[in-house]
Parts: structure tokens; sequence; C-alpha cells
């Protein structure tokens, strides 16, 4: 009897376990960058005063609202947002662009073949995200492949290459190169669904194949497009890597200003505010319409 | 039309990493200026003790996380799948799955905040290092591995469990000889996952390192940042080839048995 009833403790305390970690590991230390963003700067270490203070036996709390009063009334914070916005939504739209007729010849592929092309899609997905924007660092270069290549079928004069790093360009590539699966996936997912005999139906019915494609194709596979473009923008509109190692130096991206405001101005709370405004306009709607979209999912089974 | 543009996308997934790998070999001592073949760089490379070190140190985080990582995501994976509903579990299921979406910078500020915060109450972790380094990892692989598994619990046959429920064996019993065996190839491939996921972070450990525990990735970012040079890129082309080898063999063990359960 002891035996069972410590079995069955252990049992609850080992399920309990992932739980336990999470709550400490990833939902307390977002509470603590909450309460951070209405700290303020000090000198010395940690460089903020704390919010939640013992005194006396007393329980205190400092309220500083300055930080989101600076968030609201620079507009640089703002613009931030707007451009990081705009950046991660053209940078989307591109790889929708290659993404899908990769997607497309994938589904269409012949069944043995799928397997082999879908692979070559992932293996370099999972190899390293650091050094593909790596890899595209070292093409952009003046002297590099990419010049070169154009300065010798004479698309450029020689000796005069195009400034490819360090631009909006080479943000755009480096976005489209690293998340090109995330696109290809769930569209791939969507396209393989498709009957040919749908298709058949088009074009026995007179449709140019064009027509098929744009008033049969996409319509169809709405549902891919939607989950791409999502698993796309959300990760990029925050992206700190391929701004900070492509981009100008004044580029300007959500990710890069809170590095900033952690790293050159150690300005904790400000960091704070920037990283509760990500999760509440763009992180938070995710999940939620993801939730959402479970929720369809089940009572379409049922 | 459709067809070129697709396969002019493979290509361009490829193009870049091929040349990278092929500037490793170059003679010159600049990155992107083709001078002629040469080996030399390898041999640089495994003279440069500090970025030794650093792998050594890459990968004992990247085993402890991925360990620690794929113990808590079998269990939570079991536990999500096989409950259908109990007390907290949109929560659970939402911390799951969120450390996927969130931008990494975000994820790593915020445990240097629970972290410095954890010292002043608790005293512990005293400073920033290895452990920092290995429970921010841990984490955030925890979301990958337990994705991995849970597809895996949802596809595998649960009469399986209840058949053997049925005859009398004990809830454990069932787990550790029933579901366990049937999922240890997604287990393996989730580990595999989470070893390269943490071998390849340079953003939350900018955060969870402190001196003296820099990381691979870390030292590869601060090297990239201000130029890239021949020797990086034989490292890098090592860590292509390793870890390309790796997925592979992972993705093969995966197949192999999904196919021996379909017949």
């Amino acid at each position: 009897m002891i035996n069972r009833i410590a079995s069955f403790v252990g049992v609850r305390g080992v399920i309990a376990l992932p739980m336990i970690w999470l709550l400490v590991f990833f939902l307390l230390p977002f509470i603590f960058v909450f309460v951070l963003s209405f700290s303020t700067i000090r000198n010395g270490m940690p460089p903020y005063e704390p919010v939640v203070n013992f005194k006396d036996s007393f329980l205190q709390l400092n309220i500083h609202l300055s930080s989101w009063e600076r968030f609201f009334e620079n507009p640089i914070y703002i613009g931030t947002f707007l451009s990081s916005a705009k950046t991660a939504f053209i940078a989307t739209f591109l790889t929708l662009l290659i993404g899908f007729p990769m997607a497309y010849v994938i589904a269409r592929a012949p069944e043995a073949r799928r397997h082999l092309l879908l692979m070559l899609v992932i293996l370099p997905f999972w190899t390293s995200f650091l050094l593909r924007v790596y890899a595209i660092k070292t093409i952009l270069y003046n002297q590099g492949p990419v010049n070169q290549f154009l300065m010798k079928i004479g698309i450029l004069e020689v000796n005069s290459p195009i400034q490819f790093l360090n631009t909006d360009f080479a943000v755009y590539l480096g976005i489209v190169y690293t998340y090109l699966p995330f696109m290809i996936l769930p569209l791939y997912a969507n396209l393989v669904k498709l009957e040919e005999s749908v298709l058949e139906a088009s074009s026995d019915l007179g449709a140019k194949p064009f027509w098929t494609f744009w008033q049969v194709v996409i319509p169809l596979s709405y549902p891919g497009i939607i989950a791409g473009c999502m698993l796309v923008f959300i990760p990029a509109v925050g992206e700190f890597v391929i701004p900070d190692l492509l981009g100008a130096t004044d580029t300007k991206m959500i990710g890069k200003t809170i590095y900033v405001e952690y790293f050159n101005n150690r300005d904790y709370p400000m960091a704070s505010v920037l990283s509760v405004v990500v999760l509440i306009v763009f992180v938070a709607p995710f999940l939620m319409m993801r939730k959402w979209q479970d929720k369809l999912a089940e009572v379409n089974d049922a | 039309m459709l067809r070129a543009i697709g396969f002019l996308g493979f290509i361009f997934l490829y193009i870049p990493l091929i040349l990278l790998m092929a500037y490793s070999f170059n003679a010159g001592d600049r990155a992107s200026l083709w001078v002629g073949f040469s080996t030399k760089w390898y041999f640089v490379l495994f003279e440069n003790k500090e970025l030794l070190k650093a792998a050594g140190i890459s990968m004992r985080v990247a085993f402890f996380s991925a360990t620690i990582a794929t113990f808590l995501g079998v269990i939570a994976a079991f536990v999500l799948t096989r409950n259908k509903r109990f007390r907290g579990k949109v929560l659970i299921d939402g911390m799951v799955t969120s450390p996927l979406v969130m931008p990494e910078i975000i994820t790593g500020f915020s445990m240097l905040i629970l972290f410095i915060s954890m010292q002043k109450f608790i005293g512990w972790p005293a400073n920033r290092g290895m452990t920092t380094i290995i429970l921010a990892h841990s984490t955030f692989c925890m979301a990958y591995v337990t994705v991995i598994i849970r597809s895996r619990l949802v596809d595998m046959d649960s009469s399986l469990e209840e058949a053997a429920q049925d005859l009398g064996a004990h809830p454990i019993f069932v787990f550790f000889q029933v579901t366990l065996p049937v999922i240890s190839p997604a287990i393996v491939a989730g580990w595999l996952l989470a070893f390269t996921l943490s071998l390849d972070d340079a953003v939350i450990v900018q955060f969870t390192s402190g001196a003296g525990s820099t990381t691979l990735p870390a030292k590869i970012y601060s090297q990239v940042r201000q130029g890239v040079t021949p020797e990086y890129n034989a490292l890098a082309t090592l860590i292509i080839v390793i870890v390309g080898i790796a997925i592979i063999t992972a993705m093969q063990i995966m197949n192999r048995t999904q196919r021996m359960h379909h017949v």
C-alpha cells in the first residue's frame, strides 16, 4: 500500500516536472520582463531600479511609467515597429513568390521523387541558420561571387561592383533564403491534397493552364498560403541576426533595437517595453489564430 | 514557367552553401576573392586553440541541453496527448508551443532578467556560464522535441496501450514496455534536432553566457560581424558536413520506422 502511494506521488511528480520547468523558465521570465518595463535605469548592477522591494517587512512597489512614456513619445520606436513590419511583409511576399512554385513542383512530382525533393528543402533548413546567413554574406561582397559573375557576363562593367551588402536588399535576400522552408512545407501539405481531376475538369471546360492556376489552384491553396506567410512573417519581424549581419548600420528592425537598448545603452526597462509590445502586437495574435484554427479543425472533424 | 522557377528555387537553396564551402579551399586570405586552391585553412583552423575550446563548450552544452529537453519533452508530449482534458491544459499547451514562434532576442533577454532576479532572491545561479546557457537551451529545445514526439504519439495506435492496460498492466509498465519502444525513433530524432539547435544558437547565448563560457556560434557570430575569413569558411564547412550527416541519419531512422509501421 505504502509502495503504491509512493509510486503514485512519484509519477505525479515526474509528470509535473515539465510543467514546473516551463512555469519557471518560460512564463516567469516574461512576467519579470513585464514588471521590469515599469522600472527606470540607474547606475549599478543590475542597471535598473527594483520595482518590487521588501523594506521593513513591507512590500513596496516602485512603478515608473517613464519608459512607456518615452516609447509613445519618441517617434523612433513606433517607426521601428512600422519599418520592421514593412520589411517582414515584403520579404514574406518574396518568399511566397519563390516558395509557391517550389511547393507546386514537389507536390506534382511522382510520388517516389517527392520524398527526395522534400528532403532537399529540409536539409539546409536544419543544418545551421547562422551559417546560412554567413553564406549569403560570403556571396554578396563587392569582390564576391555574385558581383564577379555579373562583371564576367557583362551586366556590370569591370571594377564597378554593386554594393549589395549592408542594404535592404541583403536583408530581404537573407530572410527569403533562411525562411523558404517555412513557406514551402505548409504550401506543399496543402497542394499535395489537390486532386488531379479538379485541374482536368478546369482544362476540359476550356480554361488555359494559366487561368486554371489563377482561378482554381491559388484559391484552393489559401489555407497553405496563410499558414506559410504567418510562419515566415512572425519570426522575420523579430529577426535580429539577419539585419545585424546583412543590413545597414541604421537598419530599423525591432529585434536589433532591443539588442541595442540592452547591449549599447544598457537600458533594460526600454528593452522590456519593446519586448512586451512585440509579444502583444505580433506573437499573441498568432497564437490566438492558431488556437482558433485548432478549434475549427475540431469542429470539422466532429 | 512554374517548373522553371521551382527548379531555380532548388538551385537558389544550395548555391550559397556550396560557394561558402568552396571558398574554404581558397589560397588567398580573403573569403570572397578567389586566388587558388589550397587546404591550408583547415590546418590553420586546427591550431586555433580558442576555437577548439569554444567547440568543446558548445558540444557539452548541446549534449546536456538536448538530454534535458528530450526528457522533459517526452513527458510533456505524453501528458498532452494521452489526457483528453485537465485543468491548465490550455496554459501548458500554449507554453509548450510558444517558444517556437518567440523571437530569440526576447527569449534571451527574458532569460537574462530571470537569472539576474534568481541570483538576487535565491542566490542561484551565482553567475552566468554553462549552467545558465544549458537552462535556456533546454527550455527552447524542449518545444521542438515536444512537437516531434507529440505528432508520433498522435499517429500511434493507442489500442496497443489500451490492450496492455486491459490485460492488467500498470500504467507505468505500459509506458515503458509499450509506448516508449514505439516512439523511440522519434525520441532519437528529437534529441538530434535539439542538439543541432543548441549548437546553432548565437543569440540566446549573448544574454546567458558569462566570461569564459563563449560557445562556438557566439565566436563565429562576432567574427562574421567583422567580416569573413577562409578559416571560418573551413569551420563552417566542417559543421555543415557533420550536422548534415547527422540530420540525414535521423531522417532515415524516422522514415524506416514509419514505413515499418505502415506495413
